[in-house]
């Protein structure tokens, strides 16, 4: 006997991302899932991301690592509230938990919530967290052949920061082949040239940012 | 290792539906489109050891890959989107739409004849 089911698989994190799609949308919050691989520069571009606008928008961090809350603090010490998800193995965040990271950030006040995903370029793209634009980070050290190598990650994300554009004179990284590469993948992706040690290009990050923040709802202060 | 959570919700689903019809799950079909990276060989070996000691055991798994359809923005061709490969692949053009992505479905449980 067979039947037919046509159900989908991961229904749970779907459920649960979709709660917090509708969290994010009755808030007024803006949520950017942030993906790269370890050691890109998520964490200090986050951290000067609050540092340099944490004046105009409110902003909390959920920090997904696989152990330790360092990167909790290092956010925290730039001066917004961040929450810590231990992963305990887990290559990649759930759509749940972010749900029960919310509440600890106090996201229901915050103008905009960063999901700083496990260190990885592959698994955390399969699973919607509920956030309303993806953000992948590649820095120049790690080569200019992640696109091509990691196409699921890139042709889903909205916006690719390229950090460590201080090192541009250092290393061997092409970057007409990533950007060329990557738009063949998602056409009206935003790329953004930055250095999150230098400062340089992160204004145009911010700008977006700052754009797609204001164009929510104002929160009733 | 996210095949081990997808092995994990399809052997609750199917759990389920053998409950339902009381009968003994002996195969599976499920369908995957491009861009969530599933790994046959990972997804087969997950189900197979998270199966263990439920009714899936010794259940097979088939999993189809349904292709990402593309469309040509300079010539027209209709082609099945490689991402590996991305661009048409008639003109070689990088200007293309892309179709909406397959979602992961648990298409159909064959269960033994009782």
């Amino acid at each position: 006997m067979k039947i037919s089911l046509k159900k989908k698989i991961l229904d749970k994190n779907e459920e649960c991302a979709l709660q917090n799609k509708a969290f994010f949308a009755d808030n007024n919050t803006f949520c950017v899932n942030v993906i790269s691989s370890p050691g890109s520069g998520k964490t200090t571009i986050l951290s000067r991301t609050v540092g340099d606008l944490k004046d105009r928008l409110r902003i909390g961090v959920v920090e997904g690592d696989i152990r330790t809350d360092t990167d909790a603090k290092k956010i925290r010490s730039a001066g917004a509230a961040a929450v810590q998800i231990e992963t305990k193995g887990t290559c990649h965040l759930s759509a749940e938990q972010v749900t029960g990271a919310l509440g600890a950030i106090g996201a229901a006040d915050l103008d905009i919530v960063f999901i700083e995903n496990v260190g990885n370029l592959v698994c955390p793209s399969a699973f919607d967290l509920g956030e309303q634009a993806r953000t992948v980070v590649l820095s120049l050290p790690e080569g200019d052949d992640k696109p091509i190598k990691y196409p699921g990650t890139f042709a889903k994300a909205d916006v690719l920061l390229i950090n460590k554009m201080d090192l541009v004179d250092f290393v061997d990284f092409d970057l007409d082949r990533v950007i060329n590469h990557v738009r063949t993948l998602k056409p009206d992706i935003q790329i953004f040239q930055v250095s999150a040690k230098t400062g340089e290009g992160l204004q145009a990050w911010y700008d977006w940012l700052t754009k797609k923040a204001d164009a929510k709802q104002p929160k009733d202060d | 290792m996210h095949e081990t959570m997808i092995a994990q919700s399809i052997v609750e689903a199917i759990s389920k539906a053998a409950a339902k019809y009381d009968a003994k799950p002996i195969a599976a079909r499920i369908s995957c489109g491009q861009l969530n990276p599933i790994n046959d060989e990972v997804l087969n070996f997950a189900f197979e050891i998270v199966a263990q000691d439920s009714v899936c055991q010794g259940a097979k798994l088939q999993i189809v890959h349904i292709p990402l359809k593309g469309k040509c923005k300079n010539c027209g061709d209709a082609f099945d989107f490689d991402i590996y490969s991305p661009g048409c692949p008639a003109c070689k053009s990088n200007e293309f739409s892309i179709e909406p992505d397959a979602p992961l479905l648990l298409e159909e449980i064959e269960f033994e004849d009782k």
